[in-house]
């Protein structure tokens, strides 16, 4: 059985088109640590058979949508699982064609860590670049170039030296700060789960192995104090009459009971009085724990609002700068248009006042003069909000760095926003 | 202290989450109860969010008729321990009343019957938000489901306009008529839900433990035998030592050869299990796009 006291959970975005074997590489994970049953095989098997293919295409196995298979591709994100004795895996396997950027960056939200998959034979492409660029716009900690299909290239270090040499000397332009190369090839095997004895100059971890152990438990903000109002809790019973919690999911620093903390928007200080967690009571609470807040005095406090430390303050403005991916087939983003937005737990309304650039996300040019920001585009924005919000630059704190737009005619949810 | 989470608490905190955003962003959710693990842990992590208020939304089961007695009788000791309310859709009523048509032959499911008996039970209540024990792992439909996912006035499911989710933002903004179904669980697998029953030793259905039953071998699969079922020509009952990987409608449910008494045992057999939990399930089983069909429909 797991020991379930160091399992770890990591999350990891993979990206790619059809041919780079990248779900060749999924495949090899879930197969060598014995996710993959049987009667999957089997289906998938059948189905390979039925599209008259030779051999058993594991791609069918991480395309879920009928349309998907028809085409085959894959549109939209879609999560996998799997675990070894020492974590617990999430894939998000996101699509890797231009087309498919707000996929990309959706399956980036959350990840620990950025599968950059280059085809030996090809270096590094267009693709390449904007994957790396997705990863830095979205601070994913950790970024691994997989340098694949060696065993078309002979395992030559050549190979390798030159796809490092080429994304480093891209990847300074970038805000990456953890990189890895690995030469492997998802086909045979090498170097995924095994160590590899024909690429003797490579000293490195297996990918299996780097995922295992790359060190993720600072990737949540454990400095500066953030816990946005979630959800009150009052049971309106005899036994706990005057009860009022305050839920919530640490979104930043150490919170410990008899801490002084100040409430946003109020401004008014108070001490924790409790820290009640999903096991009870508990001295501290720490990112990405959901727990209730009990504080000394009830002041008004309500969904949206954010108990922080008196002496580290979130900015508190209704003047934000944003980098924006824009999600809507049906609509570009409008200048001066109206969005609701939604922020850690708090909603508002804004006005889109300026388009600062339009970013190509292949080289990393900046256009000044294009203010056409439709589905995919990148692009550097200034929203004016309704009422003052509670940030933090999404470099400091993923959580209280991010919000999405919403249309208010169609209630989709049109475009994500990193604050600067 | 050494400020980390093992992956049970990440998926505990992140499903609490979204429970409470499910209570903050809806005004009349309903939690869908089947008495199968999945729910009960639902239900578990419910009671955990909202502690020591009880559970602010009342559990829906819909009922087909062919349940394992076991089940019964285990949902409503639960709802009793918690002072849950609880609401049943009846999918003999909805036959009695012709709203919906029972299948006929040998393969005959109140499972498609389901959906009908649900979409009218949300409207019924005006429920804006369901929440489901729905995992991304169980199915290869569901592994595209968002934790929030939108459907139309008709209760349908659009795979292909799906809203993006990304962080902690959830969005479940939706005009009058429309719903949600809320999967909080998404994100566990079928291991993680066992080992997090064991840890917490939460009381589950007998059913799930190895037990002697009558059964029959149907296309390979075991099924349990019923009086909802009629046999085929050739179809011999017998005596078999077996548990339920999945707890469903007594027609569909497939039994599993097991001797798996504690829920250690039957970790260590999921561990080195060569078959899906819903390997067994026959309505899976009627084409390669069963579950996305059901689901376009308004299925769980």
């Amino acid at each position: 059985m797991h020991n379930l006291d160091n399992s770890e959970l990591l999350r990891f975005t993979t990206a790619g088109s059809v041919d780079d074997g990248k779900s060749t590489l999924i495949g090899r994970m879930l197969y060598d640590s014995k996710s993959i049953y049987q009667d999957q095989y089997d289906a998938v098997a059948a189905a390979s058979e039925r599209r008259g293919e030779e051999e058993v295409n594991l791609a069918l196995l991480t395309d879920g949508l009928k349309s998907e298979r028809e085409q085959g591709i894959t549109i939209d994100v879609a999560y996998r699982y799997f675990s070894t004795p020492k974590r617990k895996f999430i894939i998000a396997d996101t699509p890797g064609h231009i087309q498919y950027t707000r996929n990309m960056v959706t399956g980036a939200s959350t990840a620990n860590v950025a599968l950059v998959l280059v085809d030996a034979r090809n270096g590094v492409v267009e693709q390449t670049k904007r994957h790396a660029i997705i990863a830095s716009l979205l601070q994913i900690p950790h970024l691994v170039v997989c340098i694949n299909k060696m065993d078309l290239v002979d395992y030559a270090q050549d190979a390798y030296d030159n796809v490092q040499n080429e994304f480093e000397k891209f990847a300074a332009k970038l805000d990456v700060n953890d990189v890895h190369f690995i030469p492997i090839s998802a086909l045979k095997g090498d170097n995924v789960v095994k160590r590899s004895d024909k690429t003797p100059w490579y000293d490195g971890p297996t990918l299996m192995y780097y995922l295992e152990n790359v060190h993720i438990a600072s990737d949540h903000n454990f400095i500066d104090t953030r816990f946005p109002v979630q959800f009150v809790v009052r049971p309106n019973t005899d036994e706990y009459h005057d009860y009022r919690g305050y839920a919530g999911r640490v979104a930043g620093g150490i919170m410990k009971k008899g801490d002084r903390v100040t409430l946003l928007p109020s401004g008014f200080s108070t001490n924790i009085n409790k820290i009640v967690g999903a096991d009870g009571e508990q001295d501290e609470a720490f990112p990405p724990q959901s727990v209730t807040i009990l504080l000394d005095e009830d002041f008004d406090l309500s969904r949206g609002d954010m108990i922080v430390r008196e002496n580290n303050q979130p900015t508190v403005t209704q003047d934000l700068e944003l980098m924006v991916c824009w999600f809507d087939r049906e609509k570009p983003l409008q200048p001066r248009g109206k969005y609701t937005i939604m922020h850690t737990t708090k909603s508002a309304r804004c006005v889109i006042k300026e388009v600062r650039y339009k970013l190509d996300i292949n080289t990393l040019h900046r256009n000044e003069n294009d203010q056409q920001i439709g589905m995919n585009d990148i692009a550097r924005v200034v929203i004016r909000t309704t009422s003052p919000m509670f940030i933090d630059s999404y470099r400091k704190n993923r959580i209280t760095g991010s919000l999405i737009f919403v249309d208010e005619g169609t209630n989709n949810t049109v475009g994500a926003g990193m604050i600067i | 202290m050494n400020y980390h989470l093992n992956h049970l608490k990440e998926l505990e905190a992140e499903s609490i989450f979204i429970m409470r955003e499910v209570a903050a962003q809806f005004e009349n959710p309903v939690l869908m109860f089947s008495g199968g693990k999945d729910s009960i842990l639902m239900v578990h992590l419910a009671h955990k969010a909202f502690f020591p208020a009880r559970i602010p939304f009342p559990l829906l089961h819909i009922d087909t008729g062919h349940n394992f007695d076991e089940t019964i009788q285990f949902r409503d000791e639960l709802v009793e321990r918690l002072g849950a309310k609880l609401i049943v859709g009846s999918v003999q009523e909805a036959i009695d009343s012709g709203m919906v048509t029972e299948e006929k032959g040998v393969n005959a499911s109140r499972n498609g019957l389901q959906t009908g008996v649900l979409l009218e039970s949300l409207e019924k209540g005006k429920y804006d938000a369901a929440l489901g024990g729905a995992r991304r792992d169980e199915e290869k439909a569901r592994a595209k489901e968002r934790f929030f996912s939108h459907r139309d006035e008709f209760g349908q499911w659009d795979p292909k306009n799906q809203r993006p989710e990304l962080w902690n933002l959830f969005n479940g903004k939706h005009h009058i008529g429309e719903h949600f179904r809320v999967f909080p669980i998404s994100n566990w697998t079928e291991l993680d839900v066992w080992q997090y029953l064991a840890m917490e030793e939460v009381p589950l259905p007998s059913l799930y433990f190895a037990h002697k039953r009558p059964v029959f071998n149907r296309d390979g699969v075991l099924l349990a035998d019923s009086e909802f079922i009629m046999k085929k020509d050739g179809e011999e009952i017998y005596e078999e030592t077996v548990r339920c990987r999945t707890i469903g409608d007594m027609t569909c449910t497939g039994v599993w050869k097991s001797e798996a008494a504690t829920v250690e045992d039957i970790i260590q057999e999921i561990a080195t299990t060569r078959m899906t939990e819903r390997g067994g399930r026959t309505d899976d089983k009627r084409s390669e796009t069963s579950m996305e069909d059901r689901k376009k429909k308004g299925y769980f």
